[in-house]
C-alpha cells in the first residue's frame, strides 16, 4: 500500500474531496501493483483517507511521535500456491513488510500479524507457516507482538491470506525523498531480477516447465545498513520492486520526481532460468514480481563507495548499478541496448500476461 | 541463449547497421512493410529504429492476429462461456482484448471461468481434467499457430474427448498481403517476410508478390541481426532492380514448410468463402474453420452463435494505419480516447498492434543525442 | 503469432499416439508437442523452434554458422573494393568504361 509521507497528524477532509477513480468495478488489475492499482490508491484511497494533498506516496507512512520519528507500514500476502522453492506466504509476510520498512530507512521492531485462514485448511499447513514466520523474524531481528484471526468459510480465502503492520525507527541520516533527486544521481539494483514471480508461476503447475529457481524472499535489512553506514546521505530514494516489478517502481519514481530515468540492458543482472521462462512466456523480466531486492537512488560521487559496502554484506554481491536518471525523458523510464537502441519501458495495467505472437 | 543471443552480437548489429546506411545512400526514401506483429514487437522492443538511417522507413502491416478480430467474434466467443458449465480458455494475448460487454478478463472477476492457456494442448488437458465441464478453446493466429490447434483437435479425436471445441478464429496471411497491395493509397517498396508463419507455409506462397507485384520480400527472423540482414537484401534487391523472394530466416525456414503441419491443418480445416477481419473488411478464403468431419470440435457448429457484428467508431481509423497509410500517432483518436489501457481500435488491444507498440515503446521518447552511460 | 523460442530437445517421450518430448531452455525445461515434426523426428540433441508447447521445425546448426559467417563479412568486400577504387585505376582515363561496376561478389557470398 501507499503512505502519505508526512509528520503532521493525518487529518481526513473528506467533505469536499472529488474521487478520481471511475472504474465500475474491482478486477484483478487493481491489486497487480501496476497502473490500475495505482489509479485505485490516488483515486479513491488517498483523497478519502489521506487528506487533501496526498504528495508522493512512499512504502511506509512517517510520524512522529513524540519526538521520535517512526516508519509504520502495511502488507498483505496472498499467493497461490502457499508453498514454493525458496519460500512460502509466512516468509513473504515477516520480509516483506521489513523489506517496506527498510525501503523507507527503518529498522524494523515490530510486528503485528493477521490471519484470514479457510475453513478445512490443514493445521499442519497453518503451523508450517506460523514456523516459517517464527524463523523469518529472527532473521530479520522482529519481534511478533500479537495479531488476529478470522476464520472465513471454505472458499472464500485461498487456503490463507496473511497480513502484518509493522513498526520501526528511523535509521541515522537516511532521508528518502524523491524530490531530492536530480540529473546524475545512479540506479542501484541489489541483485536479479525476476525470481520470485517466476518461480511463483512454475509452481502453479499450471505450465508444463520447471527450472531451478527460488524465489529471492529475504529481509534486505542488512544491506541496506550497510548502505546508510557508508553512504546514508547520498541515498536519495530507495523502494521494493515486488507486484509490478522493476517497471512499475522506476515509473513511480519518475513520475514522482519529474525527471527521466536511463536504464542500461547489458548492466540489469537476470538469471539464465528466468531469462529462458521469459523468453518461452513472452514476459519481460523487469515486470515481475520480486521479493528480495531493492532499488536505491545514490547521488554519484557515493556511487563506489555504496556498491563497495553492498558487495561486503552476504547476499549482495550481485549488486550492479543499472542506469542512470537524466532530465529526459522526464516522467518516464527508457532502457538502452549496447548498440544503440532504446524503448519506453511501461508500467503495466495489470498483471503480467504470456503472450504468443 | 543459443540461437539467439548470436543474433543479437553488439558489433555485429553496428556493422549490420552501417552496411544499411552505407547501401541506403540518400537520395532515394526506401519504405518496407513488416508484416507480422511479431516483428513490430521486435522492432520496439530492440530499437532497430534508432539504428536505422531516416531515409529507411518501417510500416507495420497488418500481421497481428488479435488486432484484426473482429470484436463481434469476442462477444460470440464469450457468450457461448456464459453457461458455467463451460471453461472459456484463450492464450494470454487474448485476455484483455475488450468485446462489447468486457474482455475476457473482466468477464472473469464477473464470475465466468476463464483460464490462460499457454498451447492449446493446455486447453485440451483442462478438458480431460474436468470431464464434467465443457471447454471451450478460443483459437487465434495466422498460419503458425493453426497446425498446432490441429494437431490437437485430432488428437482429442483420437482420444474419443467430447467435451472439447475450438472457436476458430485462424487466418492466413496471404489474403493480407493481398488486401494491402490492392489498396490504392499503397506506397511500399518492399516486404520483411513473416518468418514464423513461413516455417509452416514455406517460401513459395510468396514468389506472386515478387513476379506479379514485382516487390521484393526477405523472408525474415526476429533477431535484430535477422531483421537488419533482411533489409540488407532488400535494399540489394532494390538497388539492381530486382525482385525475388529471399529466405533469410534458412537456419529455421524450410522454402517448401513444413509438409506434416500442412497435412494436419489441411486435414482439419477449410478455409472459410469469406471473414471479416477488423480494419480491413470482409476478405475471401482469408479464415479457416473446421469441415464438417470434425464439426464435433467446433463450437460454431456445436452451440448457437450470436453472429454478432459490431463495427468500429468511424473515427477510429484503423484500416489506414493497419494498411500503413498512416503511423498510429496520426490517427485522431491516439493517445487520447484511444490507449493501451482503453483501447478504441483493433491495433491498440494488443501489445504487439502497432498503436500499442508504439505507443509503449516510442512516442514518449524524446530525441537523445547521446546515450553513454557511464 | 510470431513468438516462437530455440530450444534443445534433451528427451523423447512418448505415451501411445501423443508425440512429447522435453526440451531445455537456458535451464528451464519444458514439455512440448513434437508431432508436427513426424516427417523429421528430431533426437536428444537436436534444436527445434518451439511455438505454442510444438516444435515447428529443427534449426540447422550449418545453416546459422553459415549466416553468422556472412554478418561478419557484411561491409568487408565492400571496404574492399573501395580502396580499389582509390587507386585510380579506371574511370579517371580517358579511355575508361564510361561506369565503373562492381563485379557481384557480394551476392554469391549470401
Amino acid at each position: 500500500m501507499r503512505f502519505l509521507e508526512t509528520n503532521s497528524p493525518v487529518t481526513t477532509g473528506a467533505r469536499s474531496v472529488s474521487i478520481r477513480f471511475r472504474d465500475l468495478q474491482i478486477e484483478m488489475a487493481h491489486g497487480a501493483g501496476g497502473k490500475a492499482g495505482r489509479r485505485l490508491v490516488e483515486g479513491l484511497f488517498a483523497p478519502l483517507l489521506y487528506g487533501n494533498s496526498p504528495g508522493p506516496l512512499g512504502d511506509a507512512g512517517i510520524v512522529d511521535l513524540g519526538g521520535t520519528q517512526v516508519a509504520i507500514t502495511t502488507d498483505s500476502f496472498v499467493v497461490k500456491p502457499v508453498s514454493f522453492p525458496g519460500g512460502s506466504i509466512g516468509e513473504l509476510a515477516i520480509n516483506g513488510t521489513v523489506n517496506d520498512l527498510a525501503v523507507s530507512g527503518a529498522k524494523a521492531e515490530v510486528l503485528v500479524v493477521t490471519f484470514v485462514l479457510e475453513a478445512g485448511l490443514p493445521s499442519s499447513v497453518l503451523e508450517a507457516e506460523v514456523r516459517a514466520m517464527a524463523k523469518a523474524a529472527q532473521a530479520a531481528g522482529v519481534r511478533i507482538a500479537g495479531g488476529d484471526t478470522k476464520v472465513v468459510e471454505h472458499g472464500k480465502a485461498d487456503q490463507m491470506y496473511i497480513s502484518t503492520t509493522g513498526i520501526g525507527r528511523l535509521i541515522q541520516g537516511i532521508t528518502i525523498d524523491p524530490a531530492s533527486v536530480r540529473p546524475g544521481d545512479k540506479i542501484l539494483l541489489s541483485g536479479p531480477i525476476g525470481d520470485h514471480g517466476i518461480t511463483i508461476l512454475l509452481a502453479r503447475g499450471e505450465l508444463d516447465m520447471e527450472a531451478d529457481l527460488r524465489s529471492d524472499t529475504r529481509s534486505v535489512l542488512p544491506m541496506i545498513e550497510a548502505l546508510a553506514q557508508a553512504a546514508a546521505t547520498g541515498i536519495r530514494w530507495m523502494r521494493d520492486p515486488t507486484r509490478g516489478g522493476v517497471a512499475t517502481s522506476l515509473n513511480e519514481l519518475a513520475r514522482d520526481c519529474g525527471l527521466g530515468i536511463v536504464l542500461q540492458e547489458e548492466r540489469i543482472p537476470v538469471h539464465d532460468a528466468v531469462r529462458g521462462a521469459c523468453e518461452l512466456l513472452g514476459l519481460d523480466p523487469l515486470h515481475i514480481a520480486n521479493e528480495g531486492q531493492f532499488l536505491a537512488v545514490v547521488a554519484p560521487e557515493y556511487a563506489d563507495v555504496a556498491m563497495n559496502a553492498l558487495s561486503l554484506v552476504p547476499g549482495g554481491e550481485a549488486a550492479q548499478i543499472i542506469g542512470e536518471v537524466r532530465e529526459q525523458p522526464a516522467g518516464s523510464v527508457l532502457i538502452t541496448t549496447s548498440y544503440g537502441g532504446s524503448r519506453i519501458i511501461d508500467m503495466l495495467v495489470g498483471d503480467p500476461l504470456p503472450r504468443i505472437c | 541463449m543459443r540461437f539467439v543471443d548470436e543474433f543479437r552480437k553488439p558489433e555485429l548489429i553496428s556493422k549490420a547497421a552501417e552496411e544499411i546506411r552505407r547501401l541506403a545512400g540518400t537520395d532515394r526514401h526506401y519504405r518496407m512493410m513488416e508484416v507480422c506483429g511479431g516483428h513490430t514487437h521486435a522492432i520496439y522492443r530492440f530499437g532497430l529504429k534508432d539504428i536505422l538511417p531516416e531515409n529507411i522507413e518501417l510500416i507495420h502491416g497488418p500481421g497481428c492476429p488479435v488486432c484484426v478480430l473482429p470484436m463481434g467474434r469476442i462477444d460470440d466467443g464469450l457468450s457461448i462461456a456464459k453457461d458455467p458449465n463451460v471453461i472459456f480458455a484463450a492464450f494470454g494475448d487474448m485476455m484483455r482484448v475488450p468485446g462489447t460487454l468486457g474482455s475476457p478478463l473482466e468477464h472473469k472477476a464477473r464470475g465466468m471461468d476463464v483460464r490462460i492457456v499457454y498451447s492449446p494442448s493446455d486447453a485440451l488437458k483442462l478438458a480431460r481434467l474436468n470431464p464434467d465441464r465443457h471447454v471451450l478453446f478460443f483459437a487465434i493466429g495466422f498460419e503458425t499457430t493453426a497446425p498446432s490447434t490441429a494437431l490437437t483437435i485430432l488428437r482429442a479425436k483420437a482420444e474419443g474427448i467430447h467435451n472439447f471445441t475450438v472457436f476458430c478464429n485462424h487466418v492466413t496471411i496471404i489474403p493480407a498481403i493481398r488486401a494491402i497491395l490492392d489498396s490504392p493509397d499503397m506506397r511500399l517498396d518492399a516486404f520483411i517476410g513473416p518468418g514464423h508463419v513461413s516455417t509452416v507455409i514455406g517460401c513459395r506462397p510468396y514468389e506472386w508478390i515478387a513476379k506479379d507485384a514485382g516487390k521484393p520480400i526477405a523472408v525474415s527472423g526476429f533477431e535484430p541481426l535477422d531483421m537488419l540482414q533482411s533489409i540488407v537484401m532488400l535494399l540489394h534487391q532494390l538497388k539492381n532492380g530486382e525482385a525475388k523472394v529471399e529466405n533469410q530466416y534458412k537456419r529455421v525456414v524450410p522454402w517448401e514448410g513444413n509438409r506434416a503441419a500442412l497435412k494436419a491443418m489441411g486435414e482439419v480445416f477449410q478455409l472459410r468463402p469469406y471473414f471479416e477481419w477488423r480494419g480491413l473488411g470482409f476478405i475471401s478464403q482469408s479464415a479457416l474453420r473446421l469441415r464438417d468431419s470434425y464439426a464435433e470440435f467446433d463450437a460454431e457448429q456445436r452451440f448457437e452463435v450470436p453472429g454478432i457484428r459490431v463495427t468500429d467508431p468511424r473515427a477510429a481509423q484503423c484500416g489506414e494505419v493497419l494498411k500503413g497509410v498512416l503511423k498510429p500517432h496520426q490517427c485522431k483518436l491516439f493517445g487520447r480516447e484511444c490507449t493501451p489501457e482503453h483501447p478504441v481500435g483493433a491495433l491498440m488491444v494488443s501489445s504487439e498492434g502497432s498503436c500499442a507498440a508504439y505507443f509503449n515503446y516510442e512516442h514518449r521518447k524524446t530525441a537523445l543525442t547521446q546515450l553513454s552511460v557511464a | 503469432m510470431c513468438l516462437a523460442i530455440p530450444g534443445k530437445i534433451v528427451e523423447l517421450m512418448s505415451s501411445g499416439d501423443q508425440e512429447s518430448a522435453m526440451v531445455e531452455v537456458v535451464g528451464v525445461r519444458r514439455k512440448i508437442d513434437v508431432g508436427l515434426l513426424s516427417e523429421d523426428r528430431p533426437v536428444p540433441g537436436d534444436w527445434v523452434l518451439i511455438h505454442v508447447g510444438f516444435a515447428m521445425s529443427k534449426i540447422s546448426e550449418a545453416d546459422a554458422a553459415d549466416q553468422m559467417r556472412t554478418l561478419r563479412m557484411l561491409g568487408e568486400v565492400e571496404g574492399a573494393m573501395q580502396e580499389v577504387q582509390g587507386y585510380g585505376l579506371d574511370s579517371d582515363r580517358d579511355d575508361a568504361p564510361a561506369e565503373y561496376t562492381a563485379p557481384p561478389i557480394t551476392k554469391a557470398i549470401q
